[in-house]
């Protein structure tokens, strides 16, 4: 007879999400194992096996004798239905057995809109949401990613965090457990001793007092807890652990191809970008190792594609050296190669034109927006003319689609600065008919908006969000500006960026209003398929939480901020110095044309930052 | 071109069509087999399918075609080197040249499992033997624009009872598979319209083998 898991997998959409059995799977022997890990991300399998910061810790904690780690990811609708119906618990793909009977839970976050499938996939798990519900040192729930950032959200149902780079801490973090389970130690004990691992953040050690107007007034560290957690780093990516023995989904995942991570940290600064601060400070890979580890990962994977991925490629010291061995090899093994976050400055026609020999793929510029003057602002350090003239080569190199990205809502915005956008369209449009060597194909250009979102640990955290109602306004600005029919233009409807605006810089007085938006069905909210803001609004009704107060409230330079707990490295100074810099419409040069003194550099120990 | 006998089985069967040409791709460059690619603006490498298999259905007899490039390699280690590229319930169970045209390829053995939870019905095997002895048994299938009642009765060569347990029946059915093909999930279908006592809990399907048109063994 057929089990009821067999019987509900032909039924699902792409069942194959759910079995495990891929290329690559790590399966260990459960009588060698002390430590079972259930690593959850808080989405659906094709977007978490897309994660190379998962892999890497999969990868990691496998590497470690007497550890199993397996992967868990959210079910698609259609599946938690059924497992529902059927009182079918969710369960890790390597074993197929239940996450509840798994030692650790942890959470890799890289984005708010997964705190509800953080929260629907506890409970799929039959695992009590609250970290007090849960009292022993089983199911112990710990959650690192650039969400943990500002984790108050989720205070009340993650036990600890884990700050910055995995590759080290989390083998400390992994190794105590071990040792508190072989020797029995409380929960309370566990969490002490994890709490003197330097980057571990136990945010039951700490209380959050507030004003009476809601701003925060006080954050006490309880248990002897630090004042503040500074974040992990690894200095040294040439000899860090990176899997090459990578697994192969059966199924097509969102990012179905090799990656290979080509330095860490950001030299640019773009004063609205989270991971440009928060993962500083530069420490790049040689290119001999990217190289070495590329083919090793090509040779093990099979796959017929490659990306060179970093937060600005073009910045990569290495990347001539790199591409000059890759191209080759890769020309000749028929793999695609390419090089995503090329920046149209030093955009280079050479690297353009080789990458072309394998395909050729589209224009992406994100200029984020319309005016030099806000550019300047936001410290984007990209100009009218470097987009021109990169799309003018382009043209006439034959290429004919041109996607652009802006951001709508940045600071000291105005209508002007919209009406840019249309501007550098148009401009964009002329030069394509000055240059364009391939006519008949036409041009397509793609225009779309985003809301701006204030986030934690940039020189915008203070920063007020702009309504919804007029975010949309300036959108159907911009629109009534775009006559030609080349231009194709999209805005994300502002519920979502409202809610993420909410949540990056939230507070714990969140955590019911999470678990009450779950309790309203809330789930897969970065999927249009699922997103209802209604439940949401609910939500916040029920819990008595005004979205406004994170939103257009904006927080005051002197106000304690809920993340102050946690150090990324970078001085709340320099946020400052930034701000004021912005208002100023100052630009601060990229890192590599004079150290602006972020305070990064202080992680380092062992190398100087390699911006 | 060569050609591979493969079976799909165990999590395996939950790959769709299109992620296991994409599997066995990758199987090849994994295993150093270089394929040859298709001509164009994209070019992808030369696999092919005989019969696509619907999700959920196990097959121990799936042909795939293929073409290497660069210097020849012994089928025997064609088929070793790729069972160690492969994924679990993916393996391949010989490599031959000079196989049969496709087109000759007509017939299609299935097994149909009928699963009953409170035990296989009574007579549920002589109700089922006498609905498929009649002349017309209707059933929908999925055409490319929408629904479309099919006869099985011309389809079908030849229906047995192969095993009867306690909540198992397991026909065999020996039909078409090519224009007009018969899906062994129409049997099943058939069944639960013609006799709705007889509705199963859950079926599960396997391909056992395929055959020409006089009943020979097809490679």
């Amino acid at each position: 007879m057929t089990d009821l898991k067999h019987r509900i997998l032909p039924t699902v959409q792409k069942p194959a999400r759910y079995t495990g059995g891929e290329w690559g799977e790590i399966k260990k022997d459960l009588k060698d194992v002390r430590v079972r890990v259930a690593f959850c991300f808080p989405d659906t399998y094709e977007i978490g096996m897309s994660n190379l910061g998962m892999r890497i810790l999969y990868g990691v904690m496998n590497g470690m004798e007497g550890v199993w780690c397996e992967r868990v990811f959210a079910p698609w609708g259609d599946m938690e239905e059924a497992m529902r119906a059927n009182h079918l618990p969710l369960w890790a793909l390597e074993s197929q057995q239940a996450v509840r009977d798994f030692d650790m839970i942890a959470f890799t976050i890289g984005y708010e809109m997964s705190y509800s499938n953080i929260l629907n996939m506890l409970d799929l798990a039959g695992i009590p949401l609250h970290s007090k519900d849960r009292p022993g040192l089983h199911n112990i729930v710990f959650a690192g990613g650039v969400c943990a950032f500002n984790p108050e959200p989720l205070a009340a149902f993650v036990d600890f965090f884990s700050l910055g780079d995995g590759e080290d801490i989390t083998v400390e973090i992994v190794s105590l457990y071990d040792r508190a389970k072989a020797e029995g130690w409380s929960k309370e004990a566990f969490l002490r001793e994890a709490a003197k691992i330097p980057g571990v953040y136990v945010p039951g050690f700490y209380r959050h007092e507030y004003h009476e107007d809601g701003t925060l007034a006080a954050i006490i560290p309880l248990e002897g807890a630090p004042q503040t957690v500074t974040k992990r780093i690894v200095e040294d990516l040439d000899n860090a652990f990176f899997p090459t023995e990578m697994i192969v989904p059966s199924t097509q995942i969102v990012h179905d191809r090799a990656n290979l991570e080509a330095f860490r940290g950001c030299i640019r600064g773009c004063r609205f970008c989270q991971a440009g601060f928060s993962c500083r400070p530069v420490r790049r890979k040689s290119p001999q190792v990217l190289y070495r580890q590329a083919v090793r990962t090509l040779e093990h994977s099979g796959d017929q594609e490659i990306t060179v991925s970093s937060l600005s490629t073009s910045d990569y010291r290495g990347l001539k050296e790199l591409t000059d061995q890759l191209i080759p090899y890769c020309a000749e093994q028929r793999i695609n190669l390419s090089v995503p976050s090329l920046r149209a400055d030093n955009f280079s026609r050479e690297l353009m034109e080789k990458l072309q020999t394998v395909r050729k793929s589209g224009l992406t510029f994100a200029p984020e927006a319309g005016t030099q003057r806000l550019r300047d602002v936001i410290n984007k350090n990209l100009t009218e003319d470097e987009i021109l003239n990169t799309c003018a080569q382009a043209f006439s190199g034959g290429w004919s689609n041109v996607k652009l990205y802006f951001m709508l809502g940045l600071p000291t915005e105005t209508d002007d600065d919209v009406l840019g956008i249309a501007d550098l369209v148009y401009k964009v449009i002329r030069v394509w008919k000055e240059h364009a060597s391939q006519r008949k194909k036409g041009l397509r250009i793609h225009v779309a908006t985003a809301y701006f979102v204030p986030k934690p640990h940039t020189p915008f955290q203070w920063e007020k969000q702009i309504t919804p109602q007029e975010y949309l306004r300036r959108c159907r600005l911009l629109k009534s500006h775009f006559y030609s029919r080349s231009i194709e233009y999209d805005y994300h409807s502002p519920d979502l960026s409202r809610l993420e605006a909410v949540f990056a810089r939230g507070d714990r007085r969140l955590g019911p209003v999470i678990e009450a938006a779950v309790r309203n069905g809330a789930r897969l909210d970065g999927w249009d398929e699922y997103f209802n803001y209604a439940k949401w609004y609910d939500a916040f009704r029920e819990c008595g939480v005004d979205e406004d107060f994170y939103t257009v409230r904006g927080y005051d330079e002197g106000e304690l901020l809920p993340w102050d707990t946690i150090d990324v490295g970078v001085s709340k100074e320099f946020l400052l110095r930034e701000r004021r810099r912005a208002y100023q419409q100052m630009v601060t040069p990229d890192c590599r044309h004079g150290c602006a003194g972020c305070g990064a550099n202080a992680l380092l120990k062992e190398v100087a930052c390699d911006a | 071109m060569p050609r591979a006998l493969f079976e799909k089985t165990g999590n395996a069967v939950y790959i769709s069509h299109l992620d296991l040409m994409r599997l066995l791709q990758r199987g090849f460059k994994r295993a150093g087999l270089p394929l040859t690619h298709s001509q164009g603006f994209n070019p992808r490498p030369s696999v092919s399918i005989a019969l696509p298999l619907s999700l959920g259905v196990e097959s121990r007899c799936e042909l795939l075609d293929f073409q290497l490039e660069g210097t020849p390699v012994p089928n025997r280690e064609i088929r070793d080197r790729l069972n160690e590229a492969l994924p679990e319930g993916v393996r391949i169970l010989e490599v031959y040249d000079n196989g049969r045209k496709l087109k000759e390829l007509t017939l299609l053995e299935s097994l149909v499992i009928l699963e009953y939870d409170a035990g296989v019905p009574e007579d549920a095997a002589e109700k089922i033997r006498r609905l498929f002895s009649g002349g017309e048994v209707m059933a929908e299938k999925k055409g490319k624009k929408g629904p479309v009642q099919q006869n099985l009765i011309p389809m079908i060569r030849r229906l047995e009872i192969e095993a009867c347990r306690d909540d198992t029946l397991v026909l065999s059915v020996l039909a078409n598979c090519q224009d007009p093909a018969l899906n062994p999930g129409q049997i099943s279908s058939a069944i639960s319209l013609y006799l709705p006592e007889l509705r199963p809990d859950f079926v599960r399907y396997l391909r056992r083998e395929i055959y020409d048109t006089n009943v020979d063994q097809f490679r």
